[in-house]
């Protein structure tokens, strides 16, 4: 379970978010959505702490995961980042082989039986739904492949140290639609295991993929229900003129 | 003005002069049929193919809105209402073609005109036309608030259908010679009460077009 209460986060004097509130339940699709500079990439990061290294920023309220605030001192960044992974918009693999690129994480946790990483490794290329098409040359570079496998190599590496929670920040805007089609196809798959939150700035991904979406303008959260419901019937005024192309 | 919003108040347009169509066609095929007036009959057949391409057109338009511009919230309930009103105003199209065909066909008006006041004929399509029309203006000036008042039309419409069939078989019971014609006339009665339920089935898409409720079968 992902909480928020209260979330107020400035960049400075800039107040990026404003008054956040939200409950996302374990194992469902949530997708945010809104305008370029309306927080919700920044909503997305704080649940990862990515926030943290930029500097001259400042958070109130909470953050709360299974009930425990994450911004808390004893938390550590590293622990929580083994529950919370993460994959970006533009496809960020190592210069490493596609086994490598899967198993750097286990390998950084200290992880060194190999029965163990080749098992997780190969699971983490199943469930990214990649394991078939690189099977076969798992000591090629990652670099190898195309855009829309380079991002769900970095989602099975994103998996392999078995997370609960995944964030992704808009991971199939910089793919060809036949790509896209397979993350979105993965992300629904993924909601059996995981606890997705995904920013996209398409809506109609947000409509196929999410089981809820919120709605994020100039730092607000306006609107956060059913996705069929608010693309069917939004409550605010607001909402319905941004997903309907009448905003501004 | 954004060019899909452009889009949408076109086939809205084509909705509004079907709409408009079908209500002339109505209002002619009562004038026919109490008039017992063969050209007016016939001029009601003839117009009835440009009814049926004002459904194929918006069922186009409407397909490639929905493909083209993926329209969500207001703009696709207004999209999937326009393609059930077009569709609609074609079946009571066809029942205004019918009642036409009637005129023409059936050789049955001495038995309409005999019958007269107690069948109510001119009644029932007058209610009819008002629902039509009223329904119009409710979607022209976007409100609903007189969708009770149009769907209360329909039990009017019900009503005077059970009476004219009772009034109907009465008859018949003395009048066995009449019999084929009776039954023809039972046909023509109950396309106007079918007519009501597609009038009401309009308000219904008006309603789920502007308040987003869905009053499908909410009374059965």
């Amino acid at each position: 379970m992902i909480e928020a209460k209260q979330v107020n986060f400035y960049y400075g004097d800039f107040q990026a978010l404003k008054d956040i509130n939200m409950r996302i339940e374990p194992h469902t699709v949530t997708a945010f959505i809104g305008p370029s500079g309306c927080g919700k990439s920044t909503f997305l990061r704080l649940f990862n702490r990515m926030n943290d290294l930029i500097p001259g920023t400042h958070l109130t309220g909470e953050c709360l995961i299974d009930g425990e605030d994450i911004y808390h001192k004893s938390v550590e960044i590293d622990a929580l980042r083994k529950k919370v992974g993460m994959v970006f918009q533009k496809p960020n693999p190592f210069p490493k082989t596609i086994f490598e690129n899967v198993a750097y994480g286990l390998r950084v946790n200290g992880i060194g039986d190999r029965k163990y990483i080749n098992r997780r490794v190969e699971e983490s290329l199943r469930d990214a739904a990649l394991w078939d098409e690189v099977k076969d040359k798992l000591k090629k570079s990652a670099f190898e492949l195309s855009g829309g496998q380079q991002q769900r190599l970095c989602i099975a590496r994103a998996l392999a140290i078995s997370p609960s929670i995944l964030l992704m920040d808009e991971p199939a805007s910089a793919l060809d639609p036949v790509s896209t089609s397979k993350i979105e196809e993965l992300i629904y798959h993924l909601k059996k295991d995981y606890t997705l939150v995904i920013v996209t700035h398409n809506m109609q991904q947000a409509a196929r993929v999410s089981d809820k979406t919120g709605f994020f303008m100039l730092g607000e959260l306006i609107e956060f229900s059913e996705t069929r419901k608010m693309f069917l019937n939004p409550e605010k005024e607001q909402t319905q003129n941004y997903i309907t192309g009448r905003f501004g | 003005m954004k060019h899909t919003e452009k889009e949408l108040i076109n086939i809205r347009d084509e909705v509004n002069q079907m709409w408009l169509l079908v209500m002339s066609q109505l209002e002619k095929s009562k004038e026919a049929l109490l008039r017992n007036d063969i050209e007016l009959a016939r001029e009601v057949i003839s117009r009835e193919k440009r009814v049926n391409t004002f459904e194929l057109k918006i069922d186009s338009d409407c397909e490639n809105y929905i493909a083209l511009y993926n329209p969500v919230a207001i703009d696709l309930r207004l999209i999937l209402s326009l393609i059930r009103i077009g569709s609609t105003l074609e079946r009571i199209g066809d029942f205004a073609e019918g009642i036409a065909r009637h005129v023409i066909e059936d050789d049955c008006i001495p038995l309409t005109e005999k019958l007269g006041e107690e069948l109510q004929l001119k009644r029932m399509f007058d209610t009819l036309i008002t629902m039509l029309s009223d329904s119009y203006a409710a979607l022209e000036k976007e409100e609903t608030k007189l969708s009770g008042k149009i769907l209360g039309y329909d039990e009017i419409v019900d009503e005077l259908y059970h009476k004219a069939i009772q009034v109907l078989a009465i008859y018949l019971q003395d009048n066995t010679a009449d019999i084929e014609c009776g039954l023809k006339t039972m046909i023509l009665i109950r396309k106007l009460e079918r007519i009501g339920d597609h009038c009401s089935n309009i308000v219904e898409e008006i309603v789920f077009y502007l308040d987003a409720k869905v009053l499908k079968h909410a009374y059965t």
